[in-house]
């Protein structure tokens, strides 16, 4: 379609397969930017001003820069895969649909930062995943695309899937670093940032799944063609991922800026007939949820900052009326005290008494101070974790308390959850 | 029980592709859970000498993600996703009709050790929820008919060995 440059290629049959893929332009991106100097090559992803999909928005071609030139240490590439954050599943379909235009995007990204190897983290319960990914890198081996000396361009690659197993915290960074080399997945002091020390404390940059598969259309078609997408400060398009209660949940790929609404109730089919929209989370578990009324805005990274979220990993999770927002908080606090690596005491203990206070309100109403002791624990927690996690797991907490506080006071008055349907 | 010598052969070559063997630890981890459907103390320290490690560390890692089983579990496993989109989707329902169609509790395998029912986190596959993961499989936009179905059709399948388990070594750098 029209507007869509990492799922452009996705209705064509057989695109995993190698030959289809090169059939319809795949790797000429090579062509192009393995003749090209790493810094020419850095230099047009920091102009078409691509910014990380992973959550952070963090500007690309900066953060390539950022790797010593003249280190003698090898360099690595590693793909973020791992794709654990609740409401997103894009890497999902990137992998599973077009595995090529990864192994394309890694190439391309090792050629600029100077690496010769690159993993790709991929979540261990993707197995399917995992085939395909493993299966792409394979037949570019077979094509002479990946191995030494790529094409007769003098640029030596290397690529291999590493699987995860089952741990949220490993989609951080640096976890996930620590995961790759056979360690548990606990974060690491920052800084040094990954950039100059990172996988075997060697200068080692890591990217998004869907930040990397737009890196080769950037580089056949030029910084100023993805800028025709997107605002200034949000240039080119993302996949969003929709679910909860709408019609149609999927992906879809929009420019960055495109209404809110419009993705909810034109793509994703509008919330279910006979209920109206309550909230949504536009980012991923992790983000500020908005009210309703808060909706009317675009979906690029300043306009949702501007409303008091973050667009995260883009992960679009509505709620209808249907929906209990202390339940709903409380079902993400089982995940984040799940999820806790149990580093740091704010996080490990904070993520478990919020869980408690919020199972208690909605199973037994609790009293009106338990709601003090979530803002409290919150407070505690805010600004004094390891990691983003523990960040990330007040949020939902502190938006559903600031917005639906009457939700709160209603379950403290009626002993429990009022809207709960019997099993 | 000792590894099958293809398994070690397995895991000898995967930690060949890495600039230092110990990165090897979670795919040797899967191969030796896939031949045997969990890991004893004896396999972790097996796998420890593979990969120059001590059983302790190994031990530790093998306890910090969920993928890993420590004890023998049921043949068929099913992974059902709680988290938030799924839930909106009536995961909580599909869970309790799962305990009272097995006759268990979520955490709990069959006495017969066939089935085992597990409520995970978020699979990424969020917009077809609910969702479970089965196995090596998905499935998705889950209803109480169609796990009453994949339920009944597993009551006679053969049992299999081990767990299935993702597979890396067949793509990346030769050994060297
Ligand atoms: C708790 C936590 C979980 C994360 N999970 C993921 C993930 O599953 N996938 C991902 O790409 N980035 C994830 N990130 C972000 C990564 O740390 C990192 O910023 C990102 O992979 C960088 O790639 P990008 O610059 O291309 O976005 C996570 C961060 C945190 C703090
Ligand atoms: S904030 Fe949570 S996840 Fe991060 S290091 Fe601390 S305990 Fe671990
Ligand atoms: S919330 Fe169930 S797969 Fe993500």
């Amino acid at each position: 379609m029209a507007n869509e440059i990492v799922f452009s290629q996705n209705h064509i049959p057989g695109i995993a397969d190698i030959a289809t893929y090169l059939d319809n332009g795949g790797y000429q991106s090579l062509d192009k930017g393995l003749g090209m100097t790493p810094d020419e090559l850095i230099e047009i992803v920091k102009e078409s001003g691509l910014r990380g999909r992973g959550g952070a928005g963090f500007p690309t071609g900066m953060k390539w820069s950022f790797v010593p030139k003249d280190t003698p240490k090898p360099r690595y590439l590693v793909c973020n895969a791992d794709e654990s954050e609740p409401g997103t599943f894009k890497d999902n379909e990137l992998m599973l649909v077009n595995p090529h235009q990864i192994v394309e995007g890694m190439i391309l990204a090792c050629h600029a930062i100077g690496s010769q190897q690159g993993y790709i983290y991929i979540r261990g319960e993707f197995v399917e995943h995992i085939r395909a990914v493993s299966g792409a890198i394979e037949q570019a081996y077979e094509k002479g695309l990946l191995g030494e000396n790529i094409r007769g361009t003098g640029v030596t690659v290397h690529l291999a899937v590493h699987p995860g197993a089952g741990a949220y915290i490993c989609g951080e960074e640096s976890a996930l670093l620590n995961s790759l080399e056979g360690e548990r997945g606990l974060p690491r002091l920052k800084p040094p940032f990954p950039a100059v020390s990172g996988l075997y404390g060697c200068p080692t940059i890591i990217n998004n799944v869907e930040t990397l598969a737009n890196v080769p259309h950037i580089v056949n078609n030029g910084a100023r063609w993805f800028r025709q997408w997107g605002t200034e400060r949000s240039p080119g398009t993302k996949v969003v991922s929709v679910s909860g209660h709408v019609n149609n949940p999927g992906n879809f790929e929009v420019p960055l800026g495109t209404p809110m609404m419009q993705i909810i109730n034109d793509l994703a089919g509008g919330v279910r007939k006979g209920h109206t929209l309550k909230a949504v989370i536009p980012g991923g578990s992790s983000v500020p949820m908005l009210a309703a009324s808060e909706c009317d805005i675009a979906f690029d990274y300043e306009s949702i900052a501007a409303a008091g979220s973050m667009l995260g990993s883009a992960g679009l999770i509505v709620m209808d009326d249907s929906t209990c927002m202390v339940w709903a908080a409380r079902n993400l606090l089982h995940f984040y005290r799940h999820e806790s690596c149990g580093k740091c005491a704010p996080c490990r203990e904070g993520t478990d008494w919020l869980y408690k206070t919020l199972a208690r309100i909605e199973e037994t109403g609790g009293s009106e101070s338990d709601i003090d002791l979530l803002l409290d624990i919150c407070d505690n927690m805010d600004g004094k974790c390891f990691c983003p996690l523990g960040e990330a797991a007040i949020a939902p907490v502190i938006s559903s308390i600031s917005k639906w506080r009457d939700e709160y006071l209603a379950h403290t008055a009626h002993g429990g959850c009022p809207m709960r349907r019997e099993p | 029980m000792p590894l099958l010598p293809e398994s070690t052969q397995r895991i000898r070559a995967i930690a060949a592709r890495y600039p230092h063997g110990q990165s090897a630890l979670i795919p040797a981890l899967y191969v030796a859970q896939g031949e045997q459907g969990s890991l004893s103390d004896e396999t972790l320290a097996e796998i420890a000498g593979l990969l120059g490690m001590t059983p302790v560390d190994v031990k530790a890692v093998a306890s910090f993600y969920t993928m890993f089983y420590r004890q023998p579990g049921g043949k068929f496993v099913f992974q059902v996703c709680g988290t938030l989109s799924c839930a909106l989707c009536g995961a909580e329902e599909l869970i309790r009709h799962m305990e009272e169609k097995l006759g268990i509790r979520a955490g709990q395998s069959t006495p017969d050790g066939r089935f085992k029912l597990e409520v995970v986190e978020c699979l990424g596959a969020c917009g077809s929820g609910p969702v479970m993961l089965l196995g090596d499989r998905y499935h998705h936009n889950l209803t109480p008919e169609l796990v009453d179905s994949i339920i009944d059709e597993l009551k006679t399948a053969p049992l299999p060995e081990g767990l299935p388990a993702p597979q890396v070594e067949s793509a990346g750098k030769p050994e060297r």
